[in-house]
């Protein structure tokens, strides 16, 4: 069976998987990091975003061993190590942007990439059209927006730089 | 998913050699091939990965863009290159898919799947691209042969991608409602290839270019050229988001948009 | 004595957002179980065939497979139970064909179970799925409920003439019959319901497990409500007693209604564990929920309303089919009847209505309650009907509603269905809802968007909803097999802090934060200090699950009963410490008070006493400080609003855009407001979803066209705009908090508002949902609809 290396979440793993095997199976199966979902099985719900090299990806449509030698950031490994929340997710818990919480660990990380990509700034259509990757089905997405809305304020503060 | 095996050369002959075994198939972003892959429609011996191949990056000359295949959709999109020389290409590129699509997704893969309602092919054939492969260069023209057909050999494999620089271009989109994916694409272009009408997402048979827009259009360029133009519904596809004779209609006025568009 | 005001009425942040905006919830395909196996199910691609043979041989011989079952071996265990009997107008009782956990000897839809396959891991479960060799003879099949009632019409179950599965009906047909004879006019209306799959963004899941040392089976599942699913699964398939079997719920991803239900993965991870002394989990992909989670709505009817020359409602008349799929889920027999026909007077005061429903089976996946169940297609129907009523009369939308409003004063208000209404405004919803939306702005606003080529439309809904559902005395004569009481177990520890055992399940609703709230406001001590405890069977003492916008009015109510009995216990402890008589005690705060003086116990203290009681009237009270109540609602409750969509239209290409929403809503007290905006936002979304993307869409012989996301249209972020919501609340006066509920007010208010919009945009009478582009533009240009 192929062998993986990857960096998750700053900690090295190498990892015996099939090669059909995806990269979200990987993260979810051989490393218990249950925090990526999966929402779908054609590529359309954005449960499983992860980065890869800093960018976002959907972890269900990209196979585990194409992940090999990169570094890969789950929404487990989003928070700094001390635990401080990434400004994405305590707007996420102040706009009130889950309920049932499955979406938000994708949607948080896709909104993250979006941030990141657009320092010029997003407005609130630009963040609607944004998230074409990403289902929710709790929120109607109102508080979603509201709360990337917030977050790229904080993210994009010289202090957050 | 069937299992197979992973293979991810280092050189276009290794990669030329890797697809020579029987349903071997090659992987670009892999934004098609895994959803197939993972419906159980494809049973490939091997898959070969062409991400070891180098083959990304943009060269802009004074009359000419050439993309590396394996150059992302977003890549082309954020290329300030592409946006001064083909401004239509970099915003068709910026709207494939959702994002996490475009980190991923190739030029390459795009053309060598040839989706009906894909939407590079619809600025290859419009701008008359050149298609260059492990073995040649192929003319747009000559290259695409219906849905998901090409010109393309098993073994042979896309480098990169050549687009005349036209003086007018865009691409406008109706999409799915439903999978985002192009129900009907528009790619208008007014160059060195002369001028030109591409159409994805609506035929049967994949991209297709369209004699009456383009007579209309070399003759006044502009949207009202257009209006009354048909379309024949005879080849369109039909489905539960769009009949036929909707997608007609469609052509005409997203290919209406883009000439007001691309100015 | 809190810093920050965390009580009733108060926003709060959820508590349990730490954990999802960590990637650390715990939903059911999170958990794993040590030796554990794999199921696949293998599914009919087939709307209607006999089944001629299958061979398990190749399957069983893959590497891998521990077992391949087919309903030989289940032969032994029962089908799923309907949790509701309706008995048809001449008295006789539905027709409820067996519903097999696999299928026998027939299936009847596509995505119908034949067989499961279970092995070491999933892949190769998978892989053995395909070495199946099913051997099938299609059938003729139907997928409408006007093809099941042609006559000749293909028989989805041997001997259940024209496929029908009840025909019901409420109200008094002589004196409609008589009012329409006098009516000034009479407007009819015809219109359809459109089916909806709910796809809650998590798939379900099944995990069973058994321990062969002890004989106890735990089944770890999505659903919204473990007790329902441990009653049904062990009392009619598996005949296990109570004691022997667990059912966990952990975190859900969602559900609107459509976890609700047991389905047949539920019963045979369960049984499999028990025969391979193995867990066994099955995880559905999307696809796969596509043909197997219970879908929505799915009616066509014909409504009738009689008015004399002012509008005034003088008799109103439906006739109702209801496609009940291929066999009857769980509550779907209920949901056409109870939670539609009693809600057809809405808001208004039509004197006399009579309904008539029928029920007939299709070769369709299963359709039971999704987000409103049964309450949608009332207000669709109504609020269509009402707007119908108004252009024929060449009345405005608004004035004719005014004019047949219940007024303030006429509550409490028996309408002719059968319920009778407790407390409404529904002036003032309107007025707050008109002026949220600038109503009055709207022609000006229509005008500029011509300039730009555009249609605009405007859209209003003033409907009623009956939910905190139910009287179980009520309900039981109704044909319901279960009680709809709730049941809380509060228990305050001896240092003060409080575990709440409830049987609702939250499946996002953020019931950690709003219960908790509660209890630190009645109980007088900090949020932080309570915790609720849901989602198990092996901890919570029983329980009825969440649907219906219950859980506040029902759920809360029992725990608000609980804490009364805590206080009540409370007192006389306290009067005993305080050397005072129990009568003279006053709970206020967290502080139990001799009243007058400054002689004073904290809860916490009463706590300590209770479990160590060394000063303690022993004789009198038992130790602790642990309650548990049952609480069985008087009547439903009777959430309602107003609800005004603006719409612009492509007339090019059909394609609508919602320029705003506008949601005034009346939900009784509110605990929490954050989360009730956040809940009505959300079911305003499956609203509009319905109203002009979503359509789970046959062919005629009952082959799913839209099988995924590729083709069932969800709403994204750039369909929607933002949704503006506020309340004009009055009290629920039978519940002791007058909470009426909140999860679906956005789901049931909301189509009507949209497609009046669409209809006032285009200038038609009336459109069916979904408003595609594709329809939008035909009707534009005259076609034939698509």
């Amino acid at each position: 069976m192929p062998q993986v290396t990857l960096t998750v979440n700053g900690k090295s793993a190498t990892v015996e998987v099939e090669a059909r095997t995806l990269l979200v199976e990987l993260l979810r199966e051989k490393l218990g990091l249950t925090g990526t979902h999966i929402g779908c099985d054609t590529s359309q719900c954005g449960a499983c975003v992860v980065h890869v090299d800093g960018v976002s990806a959907k972890s269900c449509t990209m196979l585990a061993v194409q992940a090999n030698g990169c570094a890969i950031t789950t929404i487990e490994g989003l928070a700094a190590a001390d635990g401080t929340l990434h400004p994405m997710q305590e707007m996420f818990r102040e706009h009130h942007a889950l309920q049932c919480g499955f979406c938000t660990p994708g949607m948080v990380m896709a909104a993250v990439d979006l941030v990141n990509s657009n320092p010029q700034g997003l407005s609130e259509d630009e963040i609607r059209h944004g998230l074409e990757g990403n289902l929710c089905r709790c929120t109607g997405y109102h508080n979603i927006v509201k709360a990337i809305d917030a977050a790229q304020g904080l993210m994009h503060a010289p202090a957050a730089q | 998913m069937y299992d197979f095996t992973y293979a991810k050369p280092a050189s276009l002959a290794a990669a030329t050699a890797a697809l020579a075994t029987e349903d071997a198939k090659a992987m670009a972003g892999g934004m098609t091939l895994i959803p197939v892959l993972k419906q159980r429609l494809n049973k490939p011996s091997v898959v070969v990965d062409l991400s070891g191949l180098g083959l990304t990056g943009i060269t802009v000359t004074g009359d000419s863009v050439t993309i590396g295949a394996m150059t992302t959709h977003a890549a082309v999109a954020a290329s300030a290159e592409v946006k001064r020389a083909i401004p239509a290409l970099a915003a068709l590129a910026g709207i494939i898919g959702d994002k996490e699509v475009r980190h991923r997704g190739t030029i390459g893969g795009s053309l060598a799947n040839n989706d009906p309602a894909a939407d590079y092919p619809a600025a290859a054939l419009a701008l008359g691209a050149t298609i260059t492969t492990s073995k040649r260069a192929i003319h747009a023209d000559d290259y695409f042969q219906g849905m998901f057909t090409t010109a393309l050999e098993a073994d042979e494999i896309i480098t990169s991608v050549s687009f005349p620089v036209p003086a007018k271009a865009a691409y406008e989109k109706f999409k799915n409602p439903a999978s985002r994916y192009a129900m009907v694409g528009v790619f208008v272009a007014k160059g060195p290839a002369g001028t030109r009408v591409a159409i994805t997402g609506a035929g049967q048979g994949g991209v297709f270019r369209h004699a009456g827009f383009e007579a209309a259009l070399a003759a006044n360029w502009s949207a009202a050229a257009l209006t009354g133009v048909p379309t024949s519904d005879a080849d369109l596809n039909s489905d539960i988001h769009a009949s036929a004779e909707y997608r007609a209609h469609l052509c005409n006025v997203v290919a209406r948009r883009a000439v007001a568009a691309a100015g | 004595m809190n810093a920050v005001f965390e009580g009733i009425g108060a926003s709060p942040r959820r508590k349990e957002d730490l954990r999802f905006i960590s990637g650390r919830g715990n939903y059911t395909d999170d958990m794993n179980r040590p030796g554990q196996t794999y199921a696949i199910i293998k599914r009919s691609d087939r709307p209607h065939a006999k089944i001629i043979a299958i061979d398990t041989a190749a399957a069983r011989a893959a590497p891998g497979v521990v077992a391949v079952y087919t309903s030989t071996d289940l032969a032994a265990i029962g089908g799923l139970p309907c949790g509701w009997q309706i008995h048809s107008k001449d008295g006789s009782p539905m027709a409820e064909p067996k519903h097999p956990i696999l299928a026998e000897g027939k299936v009847r839809h596509v995505g119908d179970p034949i067989a499961v396959v279970i092995a070491e891991t999933k892949q190769q479960a998978r892989d053995a799925a395909e070495l199946l060799h099913i051997d099938l003879e299609d059938l003729p099949s139907i997928a409408t409920v006007t093809d099941a009632m042609k006559p000749g019409a293909p028989e989805v179950h041997d001997g259940i003439a024209g496929n029908q599965c009840y025909d019901w009906h409420l109200g008094d047909a002589d004196a409609v019959a008589a009012a329409f004879k006098s009516a000034h006019k009479v407007v009819t209306l015809d219109l359809e319901n459109n089916r909806l799959i709910p796809n809650a963004m998590e798939p379900r899941v099944a995990l069973g497990d058994y321990d062969r040392f002890s004989g106890d089976y735990t089944l770890y599942t999505t659903s919204q409500n473990p007790h329902v699913i441990r009653l049904l699964m062990g009392a009619f398939v598996l005949g296990l007693p109570e004691h022997r079997l667990r059912v966990v719920a952990p975190d859900v991803g969602g559900g609107f209604g459509s976890k609700i239900y047991h389905y047949a993965e539920e019963a045979i991870v369960t049984w499999a564990a028990g025969k391979l002394a193995r867990p066994v989990k099955w995880t559905a992909d999307r696809s796969e929920s596509f043909m197997s989670d219970a879908h929505g709505r799915d009616h066509v009817s014909t409504a009738q309303m009689a008015v004399d020359a002012d509008g005034k409602f003088l008799a109103m008349k439906v006739h109702t089919v209801a496609n009940m799929g291929a066999y009857l889920s769980t509550f779907a027999p209920a949901v056409p009847t109870y939670l539609y026909a009693t809600l057809l007077a809405g808001t208004y005061t039509t004197p006399v209505i009579y309904v008539e429903v029928k029920a007939v089976f299709t070769n369709t996946v299963p359709v039971d309650a999704y987000r409103g169940a049964g309450r949608p297609e009332a207000s669709f129907l109504v609020e269509r009907l009402v707007d119908t009523v108004a252009l024929e009369l060449g009345m405005d939308r608004v004035d004719i509603r005014r004019r047949n409003f219940i007024p303030r004063d006429a509550f409490p208000y028996q309408t002719p269905v059968a319920l009778q209404y407790d407390s409404g405004d529904y002036f003032a919803t309107l007025d707050a809802a008109m002026k949220s939306a600038d109503w009055a702005g709207f022609p000006a606003r229509k005008a500029e968007a011509k300039a730009r080529g555009k249609l605009r439309g405007i859209g209003i809904s003033t409907y009623l909803e009956a939910c905190g559902i139910a009287p179980s005395k009520l309900v039981g004569q109704l044909g319901a097999r279960a009680g709809l009481y709730e049941v809380a177990n509060v228990r305050v520890h001896p240092t003060g802090s409080i575990s709440v055992f409830t049987g609702t399940h939250s499946h996002g609703q953020g019931h950690e934060t709003t219960f908790a709230q509660l209890v630190a406001d009645q109980l007088g001590v900090p949020l932080s200090q309570v915790d609720i405890v849901h989602g198990d069977t092996g901890k919570i003492p029983f329980g009825m699950g969440t649907y219906g916008s219950r859980s506040l009015a029902v759920g809360g109510s029992a725990m608000v009963k609980a804490m009364d009995k805590i206080i009540a216990k409370g007192k006389k402890i306290a009067a005993h410490l305080l050397e005072a008589s129990a009568n003279d005690i006053e709970f206020k705060n967290g502080v139990f008070s001799v009243a007058g003086t400054d002689r004073s116990k904290t809860l916490g203290e009463i706590a300590l006493t209770a479990y160590v009681p060394h000063n303690y009237p022993i004789e009198e009270i038992e130790p602790g400080l642990d309650e548990t109540a049952f609480y069985d609602p008087a009547n439903f409750t009777f959430p309602g609003g107003c609800h005004i969509c603006e719409v612009e239209i492509d007339p090019e290409t059909g394609v609508t855009t919602i320029i705003n929403f506008n949601a005034v809503d009346d939900v009784g007290r509110v605990v929490n407001p954050m989360i009730v905006e956040g809940q009505v936002q959300g079911g305003v979304a499956q609203g509009i979803g319905q109203a002009l993307l979503e359509n789970a869409a046959y062919d005629a012989s009952g082959q799913l066209l839209s099988g995924s996301f590729m083709d069932y249209t969800m709403p994204r972020a750039d369909d929607l705009s933002n949704i503006t919501v506020g309340t004009e609340n009055t009290m629920c006066t039978h519940n002791p908090l007058g909470s009426k509920g909140c999860g679906e007010v956005g789901a049931i208010g909301s189509p009507p508002a949209v497609i009046g919009a669409v209809c006032d945009a285009l200038g038609i009478r009336h459109m069916n949902m979904p408003a595609t582009p594709q329809k939008v533009w035909a009707i534009i240009n005259g076609r034939p609809a698509a």
